[in-house]
């Protein structure tokens, strides 16, 4: 009777393991509505600006890689963390994009991926955009063990092994989501944000915090700029056709919060 | 027997060593460094190549490899025990004990499979000190002393050592929480919870971080209490008054290793240590009230060498019980 019970146990528990590793199909999005509006691209217009920071930027963190022999020599002068970027009072690595105003347009999902490669021993790039049912390849180029840790809340959260040199896994995001960690678990320090969005309305920041929204057809639309230490900033911004605005974000450190 | 209680002593050290392991794997945030189960990266557990043991592999890999020992020694154990222990009921507690050890086993799994969920994380901590208690309880039982076991009278005795052990057990479970919800430094500040007595704000994670404060407290009184009361009513007693000493020694070790587990900011040796510890006031506990258990049960003789003052409670009860 006790042994019935016991192995009763453990096929209940085999088909929690089945069931949760079953795994949940990642599935492109589905054919264009009927009633779906597309952009014409030669009536859009363009959204730019740049994203500045405001008071004394704070030091980026050393990355504790000395531990690992192979991570210390690919990085021989140690590496530092990346939650600041800043170029001439401009702040890279934000995340800008349109997070509301484009109900009812339909936006063909890209056949070609978007890579996120793990390059001595740190995700490359930091921060990066990917529609909802692209690809998004992730490659190992180092001679080492990671694992790849995407902590989803809207999309489903998966951790997968990456355990020979340039091995690449394909995994595609199937609900918007902003922004998604992954982060290795493997080396504690690597750390990337991935934005997930069914539109293609969105950039990362580079080159002094630049960035530009293309093609956007005309209208109101809420524009979000996202960092992973100062949080998020909105603008609502009206774009007429052909038009072309300007936006800056201007994030406060909290230096010059505290003056 | 003699030797079967010396293998069960081990048992019970790797498992000491087991949990070690474990909270070395919380502690560095390493549950999810290897992805799969019962697979490494795909290479059969016992395979998997030392040059690939990298940053937080280390720990896992480690946990599983101390963990498949610590199985395998159970699995002699409980059969050892089941061919020379005359006793049933020891028998039975053999295998009850491979049971939770192949239950963790699957559990330990089951949380890396299902990315940490928190219930199954603690489910794992939870029972991972009910299978060191499995461990101990055999390690006594088995022991030469157990059988030559004097009668002891004192009926409060076994009551106290039995709730102080529950109390132990309920602490390490809101302990289990608190670090696998991560709300180690919900409250930052020690002994002072954001500069006051009571935290101003409550969020979950700081309620549970917060009973965790306060349990430790209600255990230190517990353990205080009862080793009091064997230094008072039971000093002749070494059986007794050796494991209620080093109760109080852990105990007291167990709450500076808090303040510094807080104040350190979670730093992963000093956090593992804790838990470490936590096992041994857990088992220390453990061995008391079983002790005392088993002492009370034993039928009092007449050539039963009393303790000195256990029995004067008892006396003087019977005398006003007597004279009215």
């Amino acid at each position: 009777m006790y042994v019935n019970k016991l192995w009763a146990f453990f096929a209940g528990a085999l088909m929690v393991v089945a069931v949760a590793c079953g795994g949940q199909k990642d599935e492109a999005p589905g054919a264009p509505p009927p009633n779906a509006k597309r952009v014409d691209p030669s009536k859009a217009g363009n959204v730019t600006g740049r994203v500045t920071v405001e008071g004394a930027v704070p030091a980026n963190p050393r990355l504790p890689i000395e531990g690992e022999p192979y991570c210390s020599q690919q990085n021989p002068n140690g590496a530092v963390a990346e939650n600041f970027v800043a170029d001439n009072g401009g702040l890279e690595n934000v995340f800008v994009y349109v997070k509301d105003g484009l109900n009812g347009y339909w936006f063909d999902v890209p056949t070609e991926s978007v890579k996120l490669d793990q390059h001595a021993c740190r995700y490359q790039p930091h921060v990066l955009g990917v529609r909802v049912g692209q690809k998004l390849a992730i490659s190992n180029s180092d001679d080492t063990l990671h694992n790849v840790h995407a902590l989803a809340k809207a999309n489903r959260e998966w951790n997968k092994g990456q355990s020979l040199k340039n091995i690449v896994d394909e995994k595609v995001f199937t609900k918007p989501e902003v922004m998604i960690q992954f982060k290795c678990d493997v080396h504690n320090w690597m750390h990337a944000f991935v934005g997930v969005l069914d539109h293609p309305y969105f950039a990362v920041t580079r080159d002094g915090g630049k960035f530009e929204l293309k093609d956007l057809p005309a209208g109101t639309y809420t524009v979000e700029a996202w960092h992973e230490k100062l949080g998020t900033q909105t603008q609502t911004v009206t774009l007429g056709e052909k038009d072309s605005k300007e936006l800056t974000f201007t994030f406060k450190t909290a230096a010059a919060s505290s003056n | 027997m003699i030797w079967l209680n010396r293998y069960a002593k081990l048992v019970a050290a790797c498992t000491l060593l087991l949990i070690a392991a474990g909270g070395m794997v919380t502690s560095t945030g390493s549950g999810l460094s290897v992805p799969d189960w019962p697979n490494t990266y795909g290479w059969f557990m016992f395979t998997f190549p030392m040059s690939k043991w990298v940053g937080g592999i280390r720990y896992e890999h480690t946990h599983r490899l101390v963990a498949s020992t610590v199985g395998f020694l159970t699995i002699v154990l409980a059969i050892w025990t089941w061919r020379v222990d005359p006793r049933s009921w020891v028998r039975r507690l053999g295998f009850a004990a491979l049971g939770a050890v192949i239950l963790q086993g699957l559990l330990g799994g089951l949380t890396v499979l299902l990315l940490l969920p928190p219930a199954v994380s603690i489910g794992h901590a939870g029972l991972a000190q009910l299978f060191f208690c499995l461990t101990i309880t055999l390690a006594v039982v088995t022991s030469p002393a157990w059988s030559g076991a004097r009668a002891l009278t004192d009926p409060m005795l076994p009551r106290i050592t039995l709730a102080t052990t529950i109390l132990v057990y309920c602490q390490i479970l809101v302990g289990a929480t608190m670090r696998h919800i991560g709300a180690g430094l919900a409250i930052p500040t020690f002994p002072l919870a954001f500069g006051h007595v009571l935290p101003p704000d409550w969020t979950t994670a700081i309620a549970v971080h917060f009973a965790h404060r306060a349990g430790a407290l209600v255990v230190l009184a517990a353990v205080t209490l009862t080793t009091a009361h064997i230094w008072h009513w039971h000093r002749p007693q070494r059986d007794l008054i050796r494991p209620a000493t080093l109760l109080l020694l852990f105990v007291c070790s167990q709450a500076t290793l808090g303040a510094l587990v807080v104040m350190s900011a979670l730093q992963p040796i000093i956090n593992t240590a804790h838990v470490v510890n936590g096992a041994l006031v857990l088992a220390t506990s453990l061995v008391l009230t079983l002790r005392v258990f088993h002492r009370t049960l034993q039928p009092v003789t007449g050539d039963v060498k009393r303790s000195r003052r256990a029995d004067i409670p008892l006396l003087e009860k019977d005398l006003r019980e007597v004279h009215g």
